[in-house]
């Protein structure tokens, strides 16, 4: 087969154009927010949200609302409870954060096992971008669009935000704001995601391009544009080679994301391993 | 306001229940540059705190320049540079990235620098002399250099009101020159600033005002006035008077452990 078959070849169903287009569309959004995420240190909210935001989407599913909305309650809702019980207990963060994703999503499992008949867990815990429906492609260009266009205005105040907070409160931006906007979006994007490579690997699209970027650029806005890229090509690809080899789409999506990530950590230009090695051994011999 | 700059009346700020500040009263003259002196956790930084907005009062109010905290936050009247910044010092941000920041209550939603938001930025630059080096990542400047970037911010950010806590602390000498030069000039083109310091030494270099604190402001006013033994030793608990104080520089850990506060 070569290469121009491997590539048109699938395009011939509807399925196939359709899947690709929206993770695509995906790979660009939470790409996008992996910027944020990965310098405000987020990934394990970003891991906890996505995980929390299960029982909304089986709850949504019943009612017969989008599943956006009920996400979005539970995503943000387990946020809080993680802040109240961190202010509250003596308990550290990271095990609150542990405590309270994991709790939110045994609750969904619950719920899920008990209306079985209507909902696939395997499509929410592994995602179902093959077999994804018209309404949730136009959920997924609606939460795209609200994600971007709110990270194109507040960009620079959030950029602020994740740098030095402090400043950004002492110049009269309201901080307690731009958190709950960037929580909202990590809300709505999990949703997103969720369709592509589902609940468990969501949090690979909201870190893994972020990270590759941010070893290979010192600017936010080629990192922004290389995270884009590495996420779009990832989610392309990936929906092909998982199509050719009939295996998981989200899994080879993000098998793709960490292989350009590695690929990053040893080349990078400036903060690879490999210059890096190379400027120590060139001190070496200049001490010797 | 009578050239008035900085308003304090009756603040007392807790946090948690415990007082941190008890009834601080205070009027700074605009135009001035004022040492703030205690020891550690007399309230110098819950005082900076409060001037920010960042915790409210119990009790008491703060005008700076006739306008409440509020008001103040949102036309960057005050600039405020910390003793270390807390920030990660990998983010893919610039020198000159940085410094525009302090230009962000300036702009409009977008955040977009208009060219005289781009002048000042490079004037500030240019008066820490670090112009040359705008292009850097921040993480690759050594100390001095970033915090006389954070200082270009504060500039930046033409506030009339600076406050600076500890900025000599472990900073190089070209460094500590530059700023106190630069200290100098902001006070001459109407500035006030206050700057938190152990280093008693420097007061009585350029400081025009003393604030001596503990719990809650003990004395103020002109430094030939105010900075007096006897004063100090209230502020210190009584250590000051045994050692002589020109040119010395006193720190906290020439004092016995157990006068520090947790």
């Amino acid at each position: 087969m070569d290469l121009v078959q491997w590539f048109v070849a699938p395009l011939q169903h509807e399925f196939m154009l359709k899947a690709i287009l929206v993770s695509a569309l995906v790979g660009i959004v939470c790409s996008a927010l992996s910027c944020y995420t990965i310098l405000k240190g987020w990934a394990l909210m970003g891991d906890a949200v996505s995980h929390a935001v299960m029982p909304g989407v089986v709850i949504a599913y019943v009612l017969n609302i989008p599943l956006a909305v009920g996400a979005f309650v539970f995503g943000v809702g387990s946020v809080m409870a993680i802040g109240f019980i961190k202010a509250k207990t003596r308990v550290k963060e990271d095990t609150v954060i542990g405590l309270v994703f994991t709790g939110f999503f045994a609750l969904g499992l619950v719920l899920v096992s008990k209306v079985r008949s209507s909902i696939d867990l395997t499509h929410i815990l592994f995602g179902n971008v093959l077999g994804i429906s018209d309404a949730d492609i136009v959920q997924t260009v609606i939460i795209s669009g609200i994600t971007l266009v709110t990270l194109a205005i507040l960009r620079k105040d959030l950029i602020l935000f994740c740098f030095d907070s402090t400043h950004a409160r002492s110049i009269g931006l309201n901080i307690t704001f731009l958190y709950y906007v960037l929580l909202s979006l990590l809300s709505l994007t999990a949703v997103a995601g969720l369709q592509t490579v589902g609940i468990i690997l969501v949090v690979a699209m909201l870190v893994t391009p972020g990270a590759t970027a941010f070893l290979l650029s010192d600017r936010f806005d080629q990192m922004m544009l290389i995270a884009m890229v590495t996420g779009v090509f990832s989610s392309v690809i990936g929906t092909y080679i998982s199509y050719h080899i009939d295996g998981s789409t989200g899994g080879c999506i993000v098998v793709l994301q960490t292989l350009l990530f590695v690929m990053a950590m040893i080349f990078a230009p400036k903060h690879g391993l490999l210059v890096r090695a190379r400027t120590s051994q060139a001190l070496n011999k200049t001490v010797v | 306001m009578d050239g008035i700059s900085i308003q304090i009346e009756n603040v007392t700020v807790a946090y948690h229940g415990k007082v941190a500040l008890h009834s601080a009263s205070l009027n700074l003259k605009a135009g001035t540059i004022c040492g703030l002196v205690g020891m550690n956790g007399a309230g110098k930084s819950t005082l900076f705190k409060a001037m920010m907005g960042f915790v409210k009062p119990v009790s008491g109010s703060i005008l700076i320049n006739g306008l409440p905290i509020r008001r103040v936050q949102k036309s960057s009247l005050v600039a405020y540079v910390p003793q270390s910044e807390d920030v990660d010092w990998n983010f893919p941000v610039s020198v000159y990235d940085v410094v525009m920041m302090g230009r962000y209550g300036y702009m409009n939603l977008l955040r977009m620098p208009r060219s005289l938001d781009r002048r000042i930025v490079r004037e500030s630059l240019e008066r820490v002399d670090l112009w040359q080096l705008r292009d850097r990542q921040i993480g690759e400047l050594s100390g001095g250099q970033k915090k006389r970037a954070f200082f270009a911010r504060a500039l930046a950010q033409q506030g009339t009101v600076l406050l600076l806590d500890e900025p000599f602390a472990g900073v190089d000498i070209k460094t500590e020159k530059l700023m106190i030069d630069l200290l100098i000039e902001l006070r001459q083109a109407g500035q006030t600033i206050l700057i938190s310091t152990h280093d008693l030494a420097s007061i009585t270099t350029f400081c025009d005002q003393v604030v001596l604190i503990n719990r809650s402001i003990l004395a103020y006013g002109d430094t030939s006035e105010v900075f007096t033994e006897e004063n100090l030793s209230r502020t210190f608990g009584g250590f000051v008077g045994e050692l002589p104080l020109a040119k010395r520089r006193l720190t906290q850990g020439s004092m016995s452990p157990d006068q520090e506060q947790p």
